[in-house]
This record gives C-alpha cells, structure tokens and sequence, in this order.
C-alpha cells in the first residue's frame, strides 16, 4: 500500500496554479505571515503542517482572499492564480472564490435542509439547468463526500441537525458541488472517525485529478498519505517547502524534523 | 502514610457528607439571591395587578350603555311641513324640530304604560340624550318615507341616567346635581323595570366619533381608532424598510471609521429624545415647512416614524450581530457575494430578532401622545377621515390622545370612558405582542 502511495506521489504535472511571492500578513500589528514563497501545482495536493498559531489558515485564507472580510487583516506580497494578479484591484474577490473553494476548520453548515446547504452553490452560480440536474449535482457531491448514505434519507432535515464530523462532511459536499479549481481544506478531518477520514482521504486523492487541492493537518501521517507537497510553517514564518516524500524522510531544516518527529509542536 | 502491609483507602481529607464552611456560604448568598428576585418579581406583578384591576374596574362599564326604546311619531306637519318627502325640503328642519317630537312621543309611552311620575314633560325629555334627536334627523332624511309613520326606535339615555345604572350616580348625588333630579332617577327605574330602558353592550363606543363634553353617553372611539390606524401603516411602510436598510448598510457593508462611529453614537442618542422634541420637529417641518396639514394621520405617522426609526435600527442591528460570522463566511467561501450572503443567510436568520424591534417600536408609537398634542391630533374631530390614501391627509385623533383628551373634560362620565379607551390600547397592544411572539416562534430557526 505505502509502496503504491509512493508512486502515486510523483508530482503528475508542473503547471503552476498559484504562485505566492514575498506575502507577508498582519492582523493590526500582529505580524502573522512573514515573507512566504509557495508553489501551488496544478493536480496535486500540497499540505500545510506546523503548529498551532503558526499562521497555516491565515495563509490559507489568502489564496481565496478571505481575509479581505476580517477587518484588521492586511495582506501584502503577490499572489498569482493561473498568473493573475488575485490582489489586482480589478479582481472580485466574489469571482475568485467561486473558483478557489473552501472548507473551513470549523464545520459552518446553513441552517437549511441538507439539500439546500449543498444546492446553494450550484443555485448562485448557475451550474444546474433544471431540477433534476441540481439533484444529481447534489447527489454526486454528497457521495463524494461520503456522507449519502447516512444523508439520502433526511435530505429535507436541516444540515445542522448532523453530527459535528457529518457537518464537516457535508461541508465538504458543498464546496465540491461549486465545482472549484482549487479546493482549500483547513483541517478537514479533524472531527472526523478513521473511517470517514479515509473516505474524505480518497475523495482528496480523486479530486487531485482534476483540481489543485491545499489541506492544513496535524496529522503527519496524514499529510503524507494524500500529499505530494508539504510546506512547513513555523511562528509565520515558511521553514521548508518541497516534496512530501523529501520532507518527511529527509528534511533539510532542523526544526522541520523536530516537529515532524514530535519535538515541538 | 499508608501501612505497609494491607493497601486501605486513604484517610479522606474532608468529608463530603458535611458541608464546609465556604459551601454553606456561598449557598446562603444564593439563597439571598433568589429571595431577592422573587421579591422583585412579586413587587412586578401586584403592580401590574393593581393596574389591571383598577383599569378595567373603571373602564369595562364604558363597553355598555343604557338605551330607551319607546315608539315615535315622526309627525308630518313637523318634519316636512310641504308634504312633498323633498330631502332638500326636509333638511331646513333641524334638530330642534325633532327634539320636542321625541320628548312628546316619550311622555305619551310613559303614560300609556301607566308609570305615574310628578315630572313635568321637560324634565322628562331630559331623561333622553342630546344627541338622540341628530340620529333620529340623521335617519329620517336618509330614509324620508318614513315620515308619518310611528316607528319604534332604540335611543341613547343621557350620560346621568346611565350613570346612575352603572352606580356612578346615586340619589344622594341627584340631590346636589343641576343635570339630574331624584324624580328622574325613580322613573327610570321604574323604566327600567317596565323593560323600556336597558343597559346594554354598545359598539358605538368601539365605532362612533367623539361627542361633545355635554353628551359623554355619545362619544365613542372610531375616529381614534382609524387615526391611529392610519398612522400605523405610515409608521410600518416608511420605519420597517427604512430602518432595516440602515441596519443592513451599517452592520454589514459600511466601513468601520469616525464617520460611521458618530452615525452610531447618533442613533443610540436619537432613541433617547423626549418624544415631544420629535412633535415640535414635526410641526416645524412637516406642517410648517411643508405644509402638510394639521391633525393628520400622516404628519402624525412621520413624527412617530421618526420616532420609532432608532428602535428599529438599534434592534435590527442586534439581530444581525447576533448571527455568527461562520454563516456569512460560509457563503463567502462559496463565492457568494456580499448582498447574496445578507439576503440568503443572515437576514433570515435575523429576522425574528428584526420583526420583534418592528413591533415593540410600532407598540411604542401607537401609545405615543405627546408629539401628537403638537401636531393638533388633540383637536375635536367628528368626521372619520376618509379611506386611504386621501384619509390620511384628514383630520383625525388618536387612541392615547383621546385618552388625555377625555380625562380633560370636566364630566364624571368621561373618566369610565377614558378607562374603556385605555382598555382599547391595551387590548391593541396586547394583540401587536402576541404578534410578536408568534412570528418569533414562527420563524426561529436551530443552528
Ligand atoms: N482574526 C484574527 N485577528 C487577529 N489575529 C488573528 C486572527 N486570526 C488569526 N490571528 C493570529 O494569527 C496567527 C496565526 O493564526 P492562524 O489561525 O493562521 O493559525 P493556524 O496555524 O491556523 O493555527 P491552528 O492550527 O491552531 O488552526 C495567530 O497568532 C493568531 O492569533
Ligand atoms: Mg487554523
């Protein structure tokens, strides 16, 4: 099995979905991103590891620009999605994120049917003709997320009347029926049970063919399981940023193998 | 510690059957606490008690009125001298002609039922409201065939012979008052007996105008109550949209800066003006500059939309600050925009919140009189103002101005009115809450 993640882990393509240069973040005087460089390939999924506070959702949130909603947030440096300017001031940051989705660390369900929390999406940006084709959007996304079978039933129950993990799942369905180019995940699991981490797991692994995925985790092994690119952050600061396979079994930094090895974090 | 030997459980260090010193404490200062709120609450409700009971012991009896009901002879030579029923003809009678017909046509019932009385037959005929002859002209030339003929009718006593029904006036009274003698008061009961007089529930107080200070027994509450109405709606349709796109604007879009810190500061303040400086505000603006005209519904619905504008805003605002941040990123992150996040998700969400500052602020205007005094809603107005829109451009009045106004009048009998209106109010009010709470329940949504 491990042998198999090990081949699938090459790197499929090296277009270039986003590029991040010199993005440096601050909340007031809080000097919360410091100076970051990251890749974002197409096809691939990279994972933010580090510890708690170190800045991975800030930066996560940058990519998609969710950070132009909390006030005091100041994001300066360039971010380029398929080598556009997202931060041009000509850019609608509302158009942007129908392309970079998003599931957030905590599970924000609407208080709607569960139906309507995955059709929402679809609805606001036209991808569904008629009824029956919004139904097979809804269906497919909650498959994927693993979440129809214990969904197919209560389609017509609000989505907040779920259990926390099946929140975040359903979440996750509703960022995948958007139908997004890159798909931001902060910490997608961490509410979830083995069985429905490896579901989402696979998910991930499938979407990689057709979108750029960005997963925060706290699981290192996690992290190398559905990663091809690990970037490691550390008190805002990127310590290390290359291939999974290269940071786990060989990093070149020494705090990198520290935390990777239980040392700090 | 322990002996070496058997493994026993260690020696407890307090008991737990026995409460310390700092429990027993703490406990009797939640005791204090709680006798204190009950306290208070008890102080709240036998005020309440006592206001309700004194409310509705003063002002039920205005829901009934005593009525004569004896039969008429609408004299032809009287009412329409030509003989030719021509209305036009006819109107040049006016309520002087019908008043000694009636107080005729009372006596001779009196005396063919055999009650003996040592009044004269203008005492008599005082016995019968002063307003009862304008009816009886009022329905003649409405319908002029009926002249000639004898018909029974259904009369309005006057305010002292009610009165004295309900236990406001009693002989000894009668003794020291110019309105009412002794003698009047035993016919009528004798009346009363006979089943000629008979005290009854009354919708005119619900629906008929005002009367003038001599005829409490006429004087009823619809004009108020349109006026009021009328208000209301202006009140609704200008402070609910209004208000809440201020809200909106302010909680969801505008900047945070100086300039919406005033706006805020400002609008906390608003809610906090003396009613009274929105009344003369208003008669400076609305009636003076702009000429609208006094005593209107609708100068009186802008000065109370001005009025309940901060409620609306203040509560509204809390509602949307009370709807977490997490749904509004929700539909962000999933590419919604800023008024598709609002309108979909947290506005709905609002809206219960919403809904219960709309009606407390509209409560609150509706209960409004002093600004209304400013803008002449106190003046005597008879007519009912006409359907809308033109209605409210009339003249009309106001529940609670009605209220101030006949507590004014120097008539004993308008103080068991003014109660009766009070209870109109509150019966209003009390529905606008249930309202209330209805729509709450109603729209309340889990998340
Ligand atoms: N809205 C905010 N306002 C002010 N400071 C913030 C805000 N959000 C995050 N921060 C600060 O920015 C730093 C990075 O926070 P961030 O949430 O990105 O950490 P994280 O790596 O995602 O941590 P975790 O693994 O615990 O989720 C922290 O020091 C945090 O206090
Ligand atoms: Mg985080």
């Amino acid at each position: 099995m491990n042998d198999m993640r090990a081949v699938e882990r090459d790197v499929d393509t090296n277009d270039l979905k986003i590029t991040a240069r010199g993005v440096d973040v601050f909340y007031g005087d809080t000097h919360a991103i410091k100076d970051v460089d990251v890749d974002i390939v197409d096809n691939t999924v990279t994972a933010f590891i580090g510890p708690s506070g170190c800045g991975k959702s800030t930066f996560l949130r940058c990519l998609n620009r969710m950070n132009d909603t909390i006030d005091v947030a100041r994001v300066e440096g360039s971010i380029m999605l398929d080598g556009e300017d997202i931060y041009d001031p000509k850019v609608d940051p509302v158009q942007l994120r129908a392309k970079v989705g998003m599931v957030f660390q905590k599970p924000n369900p609407f208080p709607k049917s569960i139906y309507d929390n995955v059709a929402y999406g679809p609805r606001i940006h036209g991808l569904a003709k008629d009824k029956a084709a919004l139904d097979e959007i809804v269906e497919k996304s909650l498959r994927r997320a693993a979440l129809w079978d214990e969904a197919k039933d209560r389609l017509d129950q609000p989505g907040t009347g779920l259990s926390g993990g099946q929140q975040q799942r359903l979440c996750i369905a509703r960022a995948v029926a958007t139908n997004p180019e890159v798909l931001l995940m902060d910490e997608p699991c961490s509410a979830l049970d083995p069985i429905a981490t490896a579901q989402i797991e696979e998910l991930i692994d499938e979407l990689r063919s057709r979108y750029s995925v960005v997963i925060v985790t706290h699981s290192m092994q996690q992290a190398a399981r559905v990663s091809q690119k690990t970037a490691f952050f550390h008190l805002g600061e990127l310590v290390e940023f290359g291939e999974t396979g290269h940071i786990f079994t060989n990093p070149s930094d020494p705090r990198t193998e520290s935390y990777i090895t239980g040392r700090i974090g | 510690m322990s002996d070496a030997t058997a493994p026993s459980p260690t020696a407890p260090t307090s008991s737990l059957l026995k409460q310390d010193e700092r429990t027993r404490r703490r406990n009797r200062a939640e005791t204090r606490f709680r006798a204190y709120g009950m306290a208070a609450v008890i102080v709240g409700i036998l005020a309440l008690i006592l206001l309700l009971t004194s409310i509705l012991s003063n002002g039920l009896s205005s829901f009934r009125q005593t009525f004569i009901t004896f039969p008429v002879t609408l004299a032809e030579e009287r009412l329409d001298p030509q003989g030719n029923r021509d209305p036009a003809e006819m109107a040049r009678v006016t309520t002087f002609g019908y008043a000694p017909l009636l107080g005729q046509s009372f006596v001779e019932h009196v005396q063919s039922i055999g009650i003996e009385t040592g009044l004269g037959p203008r005492e008599m005929a005082a016995m019968i409201s002063d307003e009862a002859p304008g009816q009886l002209r009022a329905m003649v030339l409405a319908n002029p065939e009926l002249v000639g003929e004898t018909i029974t009718l259904e009369l309005l006593a006057g305010g002292r012979i009610d009165g004295f029904f309900k236990g406001r006036v009693t002989m000894a009274s009668a003794e020291r008052d110019n309105n009412v003698s002794p003698e009047q008061l035993l016919l009528a009961e004798a009346l009363r007996e006979q089943g000629v007089m008979e005290t009854r529930f009354n919708w005119n107080f619900i629906t008929a105008p005002d009367a003038s200070g001599q005829r409490p027994e006429a004087a009823g509450l619809g004009v108020a109550i349109l006026g009021s109405f009328y208000m209301m709606i202006v009140v609704l349709v200008l402070a609910l949209p209004i208000g809440v796109a201020a809200s909106i604007y302010l909680e969801e879009f505008a900047p945070k800066n100086r300039f919406t810190d005033l706006i805020e500061v400002n609008i906390s303040n608003l809610a906090a003006v003396p009613s009274i400086v929105f009344g003369i505000l208003g008669l400076a603006i609305f009636i003076n500059f702009a000429g609208l005209p006094q005593s209107a519904p609708i100068v009186g619905g802008l000065v109370l939309t001005l009025m309940t504008l901060p409620t609306i805003i203040i509560a509204t605002r809390a509602s949307l600050r009370a709807v977490p941040p997490s749904i509004r990123s929700a539909a962000l992150g999933l590419g919604a925009s800023k008024m598709q996040s609002v309108f979909h998700h947290v506005l709905p969400l609002a809206a219960p919140g919403i809904l219960t500052g709309t009606i407390i602020g509209l409560a609150q205007a509706l209960g409004e009189t002093a600004p209304l005094l400013l803008i002449g809603m106190v003046a005597f107005v008879r007519e009912y103002p006409s359907a809308p829109p033109d209605g409210f451009f009339d003249p009309a009045s106001a529940l609670p101005v009605q209220v101030y106004n006949w507590t004014q009048r120097s008539d004993p009998a308008f103080v068991e009115r003014a109660s009766g209106a009070i209870i109109v109010l509150l019966v209003f009010l009390i529905f606008m809450n249930a309202v209330a709470i209805l729509l709450r329940r109603r729209f309340e949504r889990r998340w």
